[in-house]
Formats: C-alpha cells, sequence, structure tokens
C-alpha cells in the first residue's frame, strides 16, 4: 500500500447541539478504495462533508497529504485534489451536460477538452447527452454525470457520498463497475455506502461507523464475513 | 470555439438594428411627408428611448435574479445612484448657481464635459468630442458608483437568502430615496428638488452653426450604449463565471462542492449587475431630462421586475423583447383607451382616463397564464437561425427537452 493520502484524527462535527461525529478517526491510502458504512445518521455524510469544507468541524484535525485542511474553505480544499461526489448526486439541472462537466473544473483552465474526452469514455451514454440539459436526465445519468463532474477536478481523492441512493440494481453494478475502472486509473477513492454489500466487494478496506464513531474496521473481505456486519448491514445471519 | 459561431450572427444582427434605427429616426428628413409616425415628435420614439434604457436594467436583474438566483428588489435604488451621479458630474459648471439657487450654489464645482472642453475646445468639433467623451465617462462613473454601494451593502446582505435578500434590497433602495431627498444634502443632491441642464439624448443630435438639427442621434445613442452593454453581459454569462452564476442558481451546495466560492461569486454578481443599472439610471435621468429622487420608488422595481418575469427569467432576449412589448403597450398601443371615444354619435363605452391599466393588468394576465415561464422560458433568441442557418446536429445548442 502507498503512502497516506487523508489522515482523519478524532473528528467532531455537530449542528447546533446535536453531535453528529463524536471522534472518528480513519486512514486513506494512496491507490486505495476505502469504504465507510453504516446506518442513516450515523455520522458517514457529515464526515465527507466536513473533509471537504462544506462544515465546518468542531474538533479533530483533517490532514490530506501532509497538509492540515481542518475548517480550509471548499475553495481551497477542492484547489488541492480533493473532489466529492455530492449525496443525491445534486447535477445542475438547467445547465446542459457539458457546461456541468465543465464546472466541475472550475478552479484550472487547461485541458479541458483532454478531459472531457476522458470523461466521455467512461460514460459514452453522456456524450449522446452533451447537450441535452442536466435535469432531463435519469437518475442513473444523472450519477454518471456526477462521477463526470467530479472527475473533472482530476482529484487525487474522489470523495463518494451514496452514489448507489435510489438507483436500480442493474445501474448500481454498473456504477460500481465505474469506480472500479476509476480506481485502476490510479485515482484513490473513500466512499460512502448504505449498500455495503456492493461497497465492501469494491473496497480495500473498510470501516463501520455507528453513533457518530468507528466501531470496527478490517479488510472488504474481513468485514463480508463478519457476523456482526452480516447481520447489521447485509441483512442476512446464516 | 462553438460559443463564437453564435456569437457572431447575433453581433451582426446588432450592428444592422443601430443602422436601422439612425435611418428610421432621419428618414422623415430625407423623404418628407411620411405619415406622422416617422415624425420625431412621434410616441415611436418615445417608446422606443425608453425601452431601450428599461431594457438594460431589465437585462441587468434578470443577471442577478435569473442567472445568479439571488432575489434582490434595489434596483431602483442602483438608478437613483446613476441618474444622481451623472447628473451631478455634468450639470456644466456655469448653470449650477442656477440650478442650485436654493442651496447657493453646488458642492462640487466643476464638470466633466467642461474639464474634457478645457482642452478640446468648446466649439466645433472638439466640444462634440468633449462632449461625446465627458458623457461617456460619467456614465461609467455612474456604473461605479452604483457598483461600489452594491459593494458595500453586499457585505451584510449577500449572507440573507431568497424573500430576506429582497426585502434588505428593497428596504436598501427606499433608504436612498429618502436620503436623496433630505434637504441637508442640498448642495450635493439639490434636495428634493430636480436637478436639470446636463446633457441628454438630443445634446448629442449633429447640429449646424444655428442649431438646425442635420443628423438625428437622440434615439441612437440610448440602443448604441444599451447593446454594448448586453453584449458585455451576454458574454459574462457564457464565461466561466457565467456558468458559476448559474451553478449556484441550480444548487449552491453542489456549486460549493465543486470549489466555488458562493460569497465572492455572488458578490461579483451584484456588484455588476447594479454596475449596469446605474449605467441604466444614467440614461434614464438623460431620458427624462433631470434626476428627482422621487422617480425612482418601488414602483420602477416592480415594473422592471414584471418585465423580466413577462420575458422569461434566464433569457437576456426575452428580457429585451418583454421590455419592448411592455413599454410600447404602456406608453403607446392603449393610449387610445384612455380618452373618450366617440362613432358618429355613439359614445363607446368604457373608455375613460385609467381604463388603460384596467386592459393592461387583463393583457399581463393573460401572458402569465398562457406562458407560465414568460415569452422566452429560459432559451435565448438564436440568431444564427434567424439568418437561415442550419445546426449543426454534432454542435447545435439545440436542448432537448
Amino acid at each position: 500500500m502507498g503512502e497516506e493520502v487523508l489522515q482523519i484524527s478524532d473528528l467532531q462535527v455537530s449542528y447546533g447541539g446535536i453531535e453528529a461525529v463524536r471522534g472518528i478517526s480513519l486512514t486513506v491510502r494512496a491507490g486505495e478504495i476505502v469504504t465507510l458504512i453504516g446506518a442513516n445518521g450515523a455520522g458517514k455524510s457529515s464526515t465527507l462533508r466536513t473533509v471537504s469544507g462544506l462544515v465546518k468541524p468542531k474538533g479533530g484535525k483533517v490532514v490530506f497529504e501532509g497538509e492540515d485542511i481542518t475548517g480550509k474553505d471548499s475553495t481551497y480544499i477542492v484547489s488541492k485534489g480533493l473532489m466529492m461526489v455530492p449525496e443525491g448526486r445534486r447535477i445542475f439541472p438547467n445547465l446542459t451536460v457539458l457546461e456541468n462537466l465543465k464546472i466541475g473544473a472550475y478552479l484550472r483552465k487547461d485541458e479541458l477538452e483532454k478531459d472531457i474526452e476522458m470523461v466521455y469514455g467512461y460514460f459514452p451514454r453522456l456524450k449522446e447527452r452533451s447537450w441535452q440539459e442536466g435535469g432531463t436526465l435519469s437518475g442513473g445519468e444523472q450519477q454518471m454525470l456526477a462521477v463526470g463532474r467530479a472527475l473533472m477536478g482530476r482529484p487525487k481523492l474522489l470523495m463518494m457520498d451514496e452514489p448507489s441512493l435510489g438507483l436500480a440494481p442493474i445501474v448500481v453494478q454498473g456504477i460500481f463497475e465505474i469506480i472500479r475502472q476509476i480506481h485502476e486509473a490510479g485515482t484513490t477513492v473513500l466512499l460512502i455506502e448504505q449498500n455495503a454489500n456492493m461497497a465492501l466487494h469494491v473496497a480495500d478496506r473498510a470501516y463501520v461507523i455507528e453513533n457518530g464513531k468507528i466501531s470496527m474496521e478490517g479488510t472488504g473481505r474481513e468485514l463480508l464475513e463478519d457476523e456482526k456486519v452480516r447481520a447489521a448491514y447485509l441483512g442476512s445471519v446464516e | 470555439m462553438k460559443k463564437n459561431k453564435n456569437i457572431l450572427p447575433a453581433l451582426f444582427g446588432v450592428a444592422a438594428l443601430l443602422i436601422f434605427i439612425i435611418l428610421l429616426e432621419n428618414i422623415s428628413a430625407i423623404i418628407p411627408g411620411l405619415p406622422q409616425v416617422f415624425q420625431p415628435t412621434s410616441p415611436l420614439f418615445t417608446v422606443l428611448k425608453k425601452a431601450a434604457v428599461y431594457s438594460l436594467v431589465a437585462v441587468s436583474m434578470n443577471l442577478l435574479n435569473g442567472f445568479t438566483g439571488l432575489f434582490s428588489l434595489g434596483q431602483a435604488g442602483f438608478m437613483l445612484l446613476g441618474a444622481y451621479t451623472y447628473a451631478i458630474l455634468t450639470v456644466p459648471a456655469s448653470q449650477k448657481d442656477q440650478v442650485y439657487y436654493l442651496f447657493g450654489g453646488c458642492a462640487f464645482k466643476f464638470s466633466i464635459v467642461d474639464l474634457f472642453q478645457s482642452f478640446l475646445g468648446s466649439s466645433g468639433a472638439g466640444g462634440a468630442a468633449a462632449m461625446v467623451l465627458g458623457c461617456l465617462l460619467s456614465i461609467i462613473l455612474a456604473g461605479c458608483m452604483a457598483g461600489f454601494f452594491a459593494y458595500l451593502i453586499g457585505f451584510p446582505v449577500l449572507r440573507l437568502k431568497s424573500d430576506y435578500l429582497a426585502i434588505a434590497t428593497l428596504g436598501f433602495a427606499e433608504i436612498l430615496r429618502a436620503i436623496f431627498q433630505w434637504q441637508k444634502l442640498g448642495p450635493i443632491t439639490n434636495g428634493a428638488n430636480m436637478i436639470k441642464g446636463f446633457p441628454t439624448f438630443s445634446s448629442f443630435n449633429i447640429t449646424d452653426a444655428n442649431g438646425n438639427v442635420l443628423v438625428r442621434l437622440s434615439t441612437f445613442v440610448p440602443f448604441f450604449i444599451t447593446s454594448l452593454c448586453i453584449v458585455l453581459i451576454v458574454l459574462l454569462i457564457r464565461s466561466s463565471y457565467g456558468r458559476a452564476f448559474q451553478s449556484i442558481r441550480d444548487d449552491e451546495v453542489a456549486s460549493e462542492a465543486m470549489g466555488i466560492g458562493l460569497f465572492k461569486h455572488k458578490m461579483l454578481s451584484f456588484v455588476i449587475s447594479s454596475f449596469f443599472a446605474g449605467v441604466g439610471g444614467a440614461l434614464f435621468a438623460m431620458y427624462v431630462a433631470n434626476a428627482q429622487a422621487k422617480a425612482f420608488t418601488s414602483t420602477m422595481t416592480y415594473e422592471i421586475l414584471l418585465i423580466v418575469v413577462i420575458g422569461g427569467i434566464g433569457s437576456v432576449s426575452g428580457s429585451v423583447l418583454a421590455t419592448f412589448l411592455y413599454v410600447a403597450c404602456s406608453e403607446w398601443w392603449l393610449r387610445f383607451l384612455d380618452s373618450e371615444m366617440f362613432i358618429g354619435s355613439f359614445k363607446v363605452p368604457l373608455l375613460r382616463n385609467g381604463f388603460r391599466m384596467v386592459v393592461f393588468s387583463i393583457v399581463i394576465m393573460v401572458i402569465v397564464l398562457f406562458f407560465s415561464r414568460g415569452i422566452m422560458g429560459n432559451r435565448e433568441i438564436d440568431f444564427g437561425r434567424l439568418l437561415g442557418k442550419k445546426r449543426n446536429v454534432e454542435t447545435g445548442k439545440k436542448k432537448v427537452g
């Protein structure tokens, strides 16, 4: 495994007195796919939103490539190569597919054409719909667009917040296949999922979050075979 | 690359329009005996001038409301700042004592036009050049003044959202109007009295030594300045900044996640929009030939908001189109409804003073009912298509809905 890209230590986040994250520590190394699984409200999304600068933490530290980025604004964090695919896709509905992709590369101006071709290589469907407004795409296509948009920022670490949310199983498989391809092309991925089965199969390492704390960690395979994880997140006790 | 292909026919369209306006204005001098509507005193030219001014303000409001998603109602306030800045800077020094007689003269003893005349000469071509340059500089400064105030009030108000932002900006405009009527500021703003005597649109007509008009340019001037400003706004909207504005309108959280600084871009849009509203205010002062705070009421903002909504929120060409229709209806086409009319000895019922506004309101309601997203929605008039060019399927910007 490569060197540590992202280190989160003792991160605490609260929304007006309600503690969403109560001291999470985790590490992502270069070239890994790391996944965080957990139930609704466990604090997965809050962790991600804090790392990407959308929410300011109450305590703790976030270090990206050796630099402390705790509480920095999102413009700075994105410029460092940390891109997020937000929960619920959140593409720009009144902008065309191409415009959506260009927004992903907002902080840089060089070689846009090349990166657009790269994204269209992953998602030929987006190329066909290049001039269509984002809001007219189907759910799966919107998720492709959201991932493509984040790739336009040339992330060193790509963070995805529930890419499978509200999508048909066959579409989810397609999305995970793309995640695998992106990873093989050299991007480190931090993946948040409720679909624990898919996530653990694709992940090198995984963390389980419960009530704002890490309750378990291990390789994807280890957790897949763990009785407690199977009972709580995979819905099968054999 | 692809953008330039679409903008070029539009630029040709604008140039053709400007030439057409000059011809239209002077046609009665070239060909005698034309109907009254082509005479310089016809309501046609009043409507064209007013609509040119209003369309700039409408487009500037659309930049903010339609493209950045900031619901601001401060447009009249920024127009007021522009109008006063222009007026104070351009009233000739020789006339200042007369205009400000209640306050014993103006606090600003100079006039920008006079300054230019002092080294370009005050008569002939030099004088004309000094007037044009002086007025243009004053109009730009008028915009800058409005932009500067927008920058100042942007810090507190741009942290507000939707309706709260609208109320705050509306309040700002109303406060500004009250301050400009304050007697203590008389030496600058002439109190509640109007400032007049500055160059207006008709000052740009080319005359001979006796003051006879040779070439009329009084409609061309507002068209020229407005077109220039709207072209700049369109270029801005199509730039990466414009895309960032639109992404903020569509989804603030997602655009922040893409690294777009929300506050910085909102401020940018607010200041630019106010700059053009200030320019529009200066043009409005030129159109009515006076600057008076009580003209810039919230009713004026609502009028412009109405135009933006009718034209289509998020469509520049829609705003322009709606302005011309709106101004033509309110100032000209429906005027006949206000006067009593007899056909033979039969008095047409309902026609009396004020009936115009009743019909006008109904027309607007019908438009809003049948075009719920405005005349143009968020689309634009495609000039390339108007010129008969076929779209390229690969690069065409037609949106499949």
